[in-house]
């Protein structure tokens, strides 16, 4: 796992691994995976609490499972930023990563392909390719997502292209 | 009507000059705009040309289709007007598809679907195609727009849509399968798809759709750094699939390494993407056409000028269970094949003229099956030709898996995992 840091790769080999190799048409497999990627989902949550590093809140927005939302959030400067979250399974999953999206940041920041889809590193395509069907939504938030917020909040912060919500409403109200 | 309305204005202005009230020029002026403003709109009007019924091969300043038919009179192409009959499907409307949309519209096409969930951006004006006043519009608004007024008989059918989501998927799928433009048209209702999109999860879709339906269908892509690329003809079960095998790349020459990726995603150049669409385009005429020789496989590596090509066989482990089944296909139809192959070898042996064999027999025509000559194996990066490589790796085997699955047998029921994980995300 060459390009990540050691943070993400102890946290990643904690979350267990799927099995099954099934995407949102695939009827009984599906429902199967989804088990899957809610005991995997289930398990990195609980991790995060007891490390005292729970980032995200995430759930299925429709039965079948095929769209998720939430939020996630990163500490800067003691202070606490939170975006709404949310992706789509692909039809090609899990041969395809989700790519998921920060609504509220699109077009604030290169590092993002249009719709807020976060542009994800070198390494991570190449990880996931190579670790298909074993990897789910779980995966991708510890691969991609955290990696992401890590490196690009504080940019945002710094420059001022986003504001902490006390920040934003004080100016406001001056 | 230009010349009445011209008449119009000119009496407008002497009637003006002829009014001894001055304080009546104000109202004159106004209808003056008026007018003058009508014979803008007649003249934009009358720049959209009518439908033309039958391409025509007559060569005066009025038939647009003239250079085109003087290929068939030429003898580069049998039957040009056929292209009418054709319907292509171009996935994604960006700086490849867009273009490439533009190309098949002034070649006359018989129809074009096209596919993209996008808006036109001040961001995409360093590529070819949309312009300035259409920022905002939906690509595939847009594209209709320009289109239709560039070739008003192409029949243009537009779906604003994901095709990586599950309902844009099937949307994809059904549009795919729609004959009604052609009933009689064997298989789906389109006859090539182009896929023009800029990422792995749509090709992978378009792949898994057309492996499905037994479509043929062209991949193109620009690397990120904008200074190579590529196109690739795909038919299932004959051809790797893009699932087949990791996606092939051109090598810029570029060491990944030295490529600075702080604070971008990707680069593009009109070039680059103009040259690609050109090629894509090009392999679709000789596809649908029948000339030349259509390419498998063609990179285009612009730093060195270099045209790397080869093909490749699908790969018998192919991970996309849809690939396998037109592989199996695909063997079955080989002894109908090479019978139909014979045949029509037989068929031009008859029609050339009697005496000697040629014998200079120029491009090496064989009579043996030679389909699998030169044609490598969709997992076998070694045999890769120069300047080509895989751009991610092959899955792990499934048996080398190391981490075993763990054996929670206490909850497996989906609403139960459901409740357990709302609650861890209640506090
Ligand atoms: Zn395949």
């Amino acid at each position: 796992m060459e390009g990540w840091d050691p943070n993400t790769k102890s946290t990643l080999t904690q979350i267990p691994l799927l099995s099954t190799k099934a995407g949102p048409r695939d009827g009984a497999a599906w429902t199967q995976r989804l088990k899957e990627e809610y005991k995997a989902l289930i398990a990195y949550t609980q991790m995060n609490k007891s490390n005292d590093n729970d980032w995200f809140r995430i759930s299925a927005a429709n039965p079948e499972g095929t769209r998720w939302t939430g939020k996630c959030w990163y500490v800067h400067n003691l202070l606490k930023y939170e975006f709404d979250l949310q992706f789509d399974i692909p039809v090609t999953y899990p041969a395809t990563a989700p790519e998921l999206e920060l609504p509220q940041l699109d077009g604030k920041t290169q590092k993002m392909y249009r719709g807020g889809k976060i542009c994800l590193t070198v390494h991570f395509k190449p990880l996931w390719a190579k670790n298909c069907p074993r990897f789910g939504i779980a995966h991708a938030l510890c691969l991609g997502l955290a990696p992401w917020l890590a490196a690009e909040i504080p940019i945002l912060v710094d420059s001022g292209m986003i504001k902490h919500k006390d920040d934003a409403s004080s100016s406001n109200e001056s | 009507m230009e010349a009445e309305l011209k008449d119009m204005t000119d009496d407008l202005e002497s009637l003006k000059r002829s009014l001894p009230d001055s304080s009546l020029h104000a109202s004159v002026d106004k209808l003056k705009l008026h007018v003058e403003n009508l014979a803008k709109m007649v003249k934009s009007a009358t720049v959209q040309r009518s439908k033309v019924k039958d391409m025509s091969a007559e060569v005066v300043d009025s038939n647009p289709y003239s250079r085109l038919m003087a290929l068939q009179r030429m003898g580069i192409v049998e039957n040009y007007e056929r292209i009418r009959e054709f319907s292509v499907a171009i996935v994604g409307i960006g700086g490849v598809g867009s273009v490439a949309a533009e190309m098949l519209t002034r070649c006359g096409i018989g129809r074009l679907l096209l596919y993209d969930y996008d808006k036109v951006e001040l961001a995409n004006m360093n590529r070819l195609f949309f312009r300035p006043e259409q920022v905002g519009m939906t690509k595939t608004d847009a594209a209709v727009q320009t289109l239709s007024d560039i070739n008003p008989d192409v029949v243009l059918e537009s779906f604003t849509l994901n095709i990586t989501t599950v309902q844009g998927f099937e949307t994809f799928m059904a549009s795919l399968k729609n004959k009604s433009f052609c009933p009689s048209k064997e298989g789906s209702g389109v006859d090539l798809v182009l896929s023009c999109v800029d990422n792995y999860e749509a090709r992978m879709a378009v792949n898994q759709a057309c492996n499905e339906l037994t479509q043929t269908w062209m991949e193109s892509g620009v690397s990120e750094d904008a200074v190579s690329g590529h196109i690739q003809l795909l038919i299932p079960g004959e051809t790797a699939c893009f699932a087949c095998a990791p996606p092939l790349v051109v090598a810029s020459g570029v060491d990944e390494r030295t490529l600075k990726r702080e604070g971008v995603c990707a680069a593009s150049l009109p070039t680059t993407m103009g040259v690609v669409a050109g090629l894509l385009v090009q392999n679709t005429l000789k596809y649908l056409l029948k000339f030349g020789q259509v390419s498998p496989y063609l990179g285009y590596n612009s730093l060195k000028d270099y045209f790397p090509t080869m093909a490749m066989k699908p790969n018998p482990q192919c991970s996309n269970a849809a690939c396998l089944e037109r592989q199996k296909e695909y063997l079955v139809a080989k002894p109908a094949r090479d019978a139909a192959a014979k045949a029509k070898r037989e068929a031009e042996a008859s029609l050339a003229p009697e005496g000697p064999l040629h014998d200079d027999n120029e491009w090496n025509i064989s009579v043996v099956d030679d389909s699998d000559l030169g044609r490598i194996d969709a997992t076998s990066a070694g045999a890769l030709p120069e300047g080509l490589t895989h751009e991610l790796p092959s899955a792990d085997e499934f048996e080398k898996s190391p981490a075993p699955v763990p054996a929670d047998t206490s909850v497996d029921d989906l609403e139960a995992l459901q409740k357990q994980l709302e609650a861890l995300n209640a506090d």
